[in-house]
C-alpha cells in the first residue's frame, strides 16, 4: 500500500516540490519521494534512520553476494529483494543476465556492459559510471539454474511495483511463464490494485488458466467464461486439452458441462481466429499488391501515354535497388538517412536512364510498338549484364533500418511486418503524388493532352517530343523509386527486374491502359487474389492460376478493367 | 514454280542440303585427323542450329507474314521437346539408376507408385510422334481461338503470349506435374532402338533435321505463296480492310498460328535427342525473345532470313559464350537495339537493298 500511495503522491504536488532533488538524482526520483513521504508522515530523524538502514542492508546484501556458496548467494538475493531501491532491481537483473562482476583490483561489485572487447562499468551500489576496463580485470558473479528461476520471480515481483505499465505488463507475462502459488497470490493482489486495463487482462488470463485446474466445477466454468474473450495460443491449447480424449477414450475433463462450455468457448475463439487469418491474408495481399502497383505504375504511364512497351522497366527498378545499395555502402552508419537519400537518388538515376533510352532509341521507333518492345528488351539485357559486370552476379544484401524491421504484434495470432506496412504506405504516397503531378502540374496537363490526341496537342503548341522524353523520365523515375522499396523486401541482384516484369505487365493489361486508378485496383486485386489462392493451391500454382485468369480475362475485355474511352483508343 | 527466280532461297536450300548430307557422311566415313573429318561436336552443334532454324522459320510465319509478335513461341518448341523427351524416357526402361522397368527415375525418387495417365502411350514412337504435333497444336488452337476471336492484337497479344510461356515455365518447374520438375528429362539411352549417344545416330539426326527443315521450308513457302498466304499477309498490313472485305480474319490467323506451333513442336522434338536434355528453362520468356531476335536479324517475311538469322546468332552465341561469357548478353542486347533501329528488314533486307543499288 505504501508503494501505491507513494506513486500516487509523486504524481501530484511533490513533483514540483522536489524538482531540485530529482534533477540531482534523476534515477532515484521515486525514492526521493518515498523519503520525503517519511519526512511528512514521521519524524525527520526516523526517516533518515530508515534511509540509512536501507542503505546498510543494501551494501550488506551486496557484499554477501560476492562471497560464499550458492546457498549464501541465494540468501543475499532475498536480502536484496527486501531492499526497496531501484538500484537493487538493476543489480538483480544484471546478475540474471550475467553482467554482474567482481573487480579483481579492489573487490568492488560492478555492472558491466560489453563494448567491443572491453566492459563499460557502473558501480553496483551507487550506479556511478566507472569507465572502461579490460575483460580480464573482472570476475563474473555466477548463478545456477535454481537461483536463476528465483531471480526471475523476484525481479518480476519487484517490477510489478513499477510505475510504468509496460514494465508491469512484461513482468506479468514473465511470471505467466512459470507459475506457482506464490506468484499467483502476488498476481491476485496486483489485480485489485492494478489500474491499467492491459495489465489487468494479462493477469486475468493467467489466473483464468490456473483456475482451469481447480477441483471446483463452478470455478472452472467461470474460468472458461473469462477465457473465451482472450484469444491466445495458450488459451486455445488449454481449452483443446479440456475437450480431448485420452488414449483410453475417456475425456480428460470428466464433467460434461465444463466440456460443453469449453467447446462453445473454442468455437467462439476459432471464429475470431478465422477473422484474424482473413485480416492477415488481406494484409499480405495488399502488401503484395502494393509492390505490384509500385512496379506497374511507371509502366502504366509510359504505356498509356506513349503506347510504348518498355521491356527495360524491370531493369530500371533494378537500377533503383542498386542505388539504394550504393547509398548504403557510402553511409553504413546511417541506415535510415541513406534510405531517405536513396529515394530521390534512385528517382534521378532511373529517370536519367529512361530519358537517355527515350532520346537514344525509342524516339526513332514511334508508331512501331513491336519494334520498341524488342529494342527496349535489348536495353534490358545490356543493363542486366552491366550490373552483373560492375556489382558481380551475386545478390547484394541491403540492410533494413531498425524502424522497418520486425513485426507489429497485434496479438498472438496477428502480426504485421513493418517493412510491408511501410511499403504499403509508401506505395499509396507515390500513387497520390503521381496523381497530383498528372492532375495539377503543367507537365501533367501536357502529358494528358499528348495521351489523348498527339496531333492536336502538337497543333496547340505542346512540344510533344519534350513531353515524351519527360513522361518516359517520370515513368522510369517511379520505377527507380519502386526499386528502393523492393530492395527492402527482396534480394538485390541482376535478375530483380525480370522477376517483376511479367507481373507488372499483367497489372497494366488487367487494369487498362492509361488509367492510374485501373493500375491501383488491378495491382491490389491481383495481389489479394494471389494470396487468397495460395493456401489452397500453393504459391506457384496460385501464380499460374492468376496468369491464366488474366489471359482469359483479356479475351473478354481486351482493353482491361478500365478501358480508355473516346477517340484516343484507336489512335 | 515455287522457287523460280529466287536465287537467295535456292542458295539457302543448297547450303542446307550440303550441310545435312556432307557433314554427317564425312563424320562417319573419314577418320579423325583427316582434313575432311567433321567432329561429332560439330555434327551435334550443326544439328542443334538446324532445329533452331526450323523454330525461327516457324516464328517468321507468324510474325513476318501475319504480324503477330508471339513472345511465347518457345513454349511450343518446349512442348514438342517434352513429348519427345517422354518417349526417350520410356525407352530407358529398367536401365535407370533405380532400375524400375516402368517408372522413370525421378518418379521413383518422388515415391510415385504408378505412371500418371498422360505418360501412357509414350513408349510407342508413333504415339509420341503424333503428340509432337498434337500437344503444341492443341494449345495453340485453344489460345489462338480465344485471343483472335476477341480481337486481342498488338502489344497486348505479345504480352499475353509471354504470360502463357511464363505460366508454363512455372508449371513445369513443379515436381507434382510429373515432368521431372527442375531437372527435366535427361539421361536418354536409346532412340528407335539405337544408342542415342552414338556417332551414327547423331549424324542421322543432323540429316533428319536438315531434311525436315528443307521440307518445312518448301511447305511454308507454298503456303505463303498460296491464296491463303496472301490473305495472311494482307492481314498483317491492313487487318481492318481484310475484315471489311469479308474474310474471317481470326480463322486465317488461327490457321497460321497452329501450323507454326506444330512446326515449333517438331523443332523441339528434333532438338531434344541431340542435346540430350529438356528442362523447364526452355519455357523461359528470354528463350522466346531470343527466337524473335533470330528472325529480326535474318529479316522478317522471307522464311530463309529466319534460317540465316537463327544459325548466325547461335553461332555467335557459341563463340562468345565460349570465349567471353560476360560479353554475350551485351552482344545480344546491342543486336536487339541496332537491328530494330538500323536494320528493320534484317540482314536479308539489307543485302537485297545493296543488290538493287548495285543494279541501278
Amino acid at each position: 500500500m505504501l508503494i501505491y500511495f507513494v506513486s500516487f503522491v509523486d504524481k501530484l504536488w511533490f513533483l514540483g516540490l522536489f524538482k531540485v532533488w530529482s534533477i540531482m538524482k534523476p534515477n532515484s526520483f521515486r525514492w526521493c519521494c518515498r523519503v520525503m513521504l517519511g519526512f511528512i508522515l514521521m519524524s525527520p530523524t526516523l526517516s533518515i534512520g530508515q534511509e540509512n538502514a536501507a542503505e546498510d542492508a543494501f551494501s550488506a546484501a551486496l557484499s554477501n553476494l560476492k562471497a560464499g556458496s550458492m546457498q549464501e548467494r541465494g540468501q543475499a538475493i532475498e536480502q536484496l529483494a527486501a531492499v526497496e531501491k531501484p538500484q537493487a532491481v538493476a543489480v538483480l537483473q544484471a546478475l540474471l543476465d550475467g553482467r554482474l562482476f567482481n573487480l579483481k583490483a579492489d573487490g568492488k561489485l560492478v555492472i558491466g556492459e560489453e563494448v567491443e572487447t572491453d566492459y563499460k562499468l557502473t558501480d553496483a551500489e551507487s550506479g556511478e559510471n566507472l569507465g572502461m576496463v579490460e575483460r580480464s580485470a573482472t570476475q563474473k558473479i555466477t548463478v545456477n539454474n535454481s537461483l536463476r528461476t528465483s531471480l526471475r520471480k523476484i525481479i518480476g515481483r519487484l517490477q510489478l511495483n513499477d510505475d510504468n505499465a509496460a514494465v508491469r505488463l512484461a513482468a506479468v507475462s514473465a511470471m505467466g511463464q512459470s507459475i506457482d502459488d506464490q506468484s499467483l497470490a502476488l498476481l491476485r493482489g496486483q489485480l485489485i490494485m492494478e489500474q491499467d486495463e492491459r495489465v489487468q487482462n494479462a493477469i486475468k488470463l493467467i489466473l483464468g488458466l490456473e483456475q482451469l485446474n481447480s477441483p471446483d466445477k463452478r470455478v472452472r466454468l467461470a474460468a472458461i467464461d473469462l477465457l473465451k474473450d482472450q484469444a491466445g495460443r495458450n488459451v486455445v491449447n488449454r481449452l483443446n486439452g479440456l475437450v480431448e480424449k485420452d488414449s483410453d477414450g475417456h475425456y480428460l475433463e470428466a464433467d460434461s458441462d465444463v466440456r460443453n462450455q469449453a467447446e462453445a468457448a473454442l468455437s467462439k475463439i476459432n471464429s475470431q481466429l478465422q477473422a484474424y487469418a482473413a485480416i492477415e491474408t488481406l494484409f499480405f495481399g495488399l502488401s503484395l499488391g502494393a509492390v505490384l502497383v509500385l512496379a506497374a505504375i511507371g509502366l502504366a504511364i509510359t504505356f498509356g501515354v506513349m503506347g510504348v512497351i518498355n521491356m527495360a522497366h524491370g531493369e530500371l527498378m533494378m537500377l533503383g535497388a542498386y542505388t539504394t545499395y550504393v547509398t548504403q555502402q557510402l553511409m553504413p552508419n546511417h541506415l535510415g538517412l541513406s534510405l531517405a537519400i536513396a529515394v530521390p537518388a534512385a528517382f534521378i538515376i532511373s529517370a536519367l536512364a529512361g530519358i537517355i533510352i527515350e532520346r537514344g532509341i525509342i524516339r526513332f521507333l514511334y508508331g512501331r510498338p513491336l519494334e520498341t518492345l524488342l529494342a527496349t528488351f535489348g536495353v534490358s539485357l545490356v543493363l542486366q549484364q552491366a550490373v552483373r559486370s560492375i556489382f558481380s552476379p551475386l545478390n547484394r544484401s541491403v540492410a533494413t533500418p531498425e524502424w522497418m524491421s520486425g513485426t507489429l504484434q497485434i496479438n498472438d495470432f496477428l502480426s504485421l511486418t513493418w517493412n510491408r506496412l511501410y511499403i504499403l504506405i509508401f506505395c499509396l504516397l507515390v500513387f497520390v503524388l503521381l496523381l497530383q503531378i498528372l492532375k495539377r502540374t503543367r507537365l501533367g496537363l501536357e502529358v494528358r493532352a499528348v495521351a489523348q490526341n498527339r496531333k492536336m496537342a502538337l497543333a496547340m503548341g505542346i512540344p510533344t517530343g519534350r513531353v515524351d522524353a519527360l513522361t518516359f523520365g517520370l515513368g522510369s523515375g517511379i520505377a527507380g523509386v519502386a526499386g528502393v522499396a523492393l530492395s527492402q523486401i527482396t534480394n538485390v541482384g541482376p535478375n530483380l527486374g525480370q522477376a517483376y516484369i511479367v507481373d507488372s505487365f499483367m497489372v497494366v493489361v488487367f487494369g487498362g491502359v492509361g488509367n492510374l486508378w485501373g493500375t491501383l485496383v488491378a495491382g491490389f486485386s491481383l495481389g489479394i487474389a494471389n494470396k487468397l489462392l495460395e493456401p489452397y493451391a500453393g504459391a506457384v500454382l496460385a501464380k499460374i492460376l492468376v496468369l491464366v485468369f488474366i489471359i482469359l480475362f483479356i479475351q473478354k475485355r481486351p482493353r482491361g478493367l478500365f478501358p480508355q474511352q473516346g477517340r484516343a483508343v484507336e489512335g | 514454280m515455287l522457287l523460280k527466280n529466287d536465287k537467295a532461297a535456292l542458295s539457302v536450300l543448297a547450303v542446307l542440303a550440303a550441310i545435312s548430307l556432307i557433314v554427317p557422311v564425312c563424320n562417319l566415313v573419314f577418320a579423325p585427323g583427316s582434313p575432311l573429318y567433321f567432329s561429332s561436336y560439330t555434327v551435334s552443334l550443326l544439328g542443334k542450329y538446324l532445329t533452331f532454324a526450323l523454330l525461327g522459320m516457324s516464328l517468321d510465319l507468324v510474325w513476318g507474314y501475319c504480324g503477330i509478335l508471339a513472345l511465347g513461341h518457345g513454349a511450343f518448341f518446349a512442348l514438342g521437346g517434352y513429348a519427345m523427351g517422354m518417349y526417350l524416357m520410356r525407352q530407358i526402361g529398367s536401365r535407370g539408376v533405380y532400375g524400375d522397368p516402368l517408372l522413370p527415375d525421378f518418379m521413383v525418387f518422388l515415391n510415385w507408385k504408378e505412371l500418371p495417365w498422360y505418360w501412357h502411350g509414350f513408349e510407342q514412337f508413333w504415339f509420341a510422334a503424333i503428340m509432337i504435333f498434337l500437344v503444341p497444336g492443341v494449345l495453340a488452337f485453344l489460345f489462338g481461338w480465344l485471343a483472335f476471336r476477341s480481337r486481342v492484337t498488338g502489344v497486348y497479344l505479345s504480352i499475353i503470349t509471354q504470360a502463357l510461356t511464363y505460366a508454363l515455365l512455372l508449371a513445369f518447374f513443379r515436381n507434382e506435374m510429373g515432368f521431372g520438375g527442375n531437372n527435366g528429362l535427361t539421361d536418354f539411352k536409346e532412340i528407335l532402338g539405337f544408342n542415342s549417344q552414338s556417332d551414327s545416330v547423331r549424324a542421322c539426326l543432323l540429316m533428319a533435321s536438315g531434311l525436315i527443315l528443307m521440307l518445312a521450308f518448301l511447305v511454308s513457302r507454298w503456303i505463303v505463296n498460296s491464296k491463303l498466304g496472301r490473305v495472311v499477309t494482307a492481314i498483317r498490313d491492313q487487318e481492318m480492310r481484310v475484315r471489311f472485305l469479308g474474310y474471317r480474319v481470326e480463322m486465317f490467323k488461327l490457321w497460321i498460328f497452329v501450323f507454326a506451333a506444330m512446326l515449333a513442336g517438331i523443332a523441339g522434338a528434333l532438338y531434344v535427342p541431340q542435346v540430350g536434355i529438356i528442362n523447364p528453362s526452355e519455357f523461359s520468356p528470354l528463350n522466346s525473345l531470343e527466337i524473335v531476335i533470330w528472325v529480326a536479324i535474318g529479316g522478317r517475311g522471307t522464311l530463309y532470313g529466319a534460317i540465316v538469322g537463327a544459325v548466325l546468332v547461335n553461332y555467335a552465341k557459341t563463340l562468345l559464350t565460349g570465349w567471353m561469357p560476360e560479353i554475350w548478353l551485351f552482344f545480344l542486347g546491342a543486336t536487339f537495339i541496332l537491328v530494330t533501329v538500323l536494320l528493320p528488314d534484317g540482314l536479308v533486307g539489307f543485302w537485297q537493298r545493296r543488290l538493287q543499288e548495285q543494279k541501278q
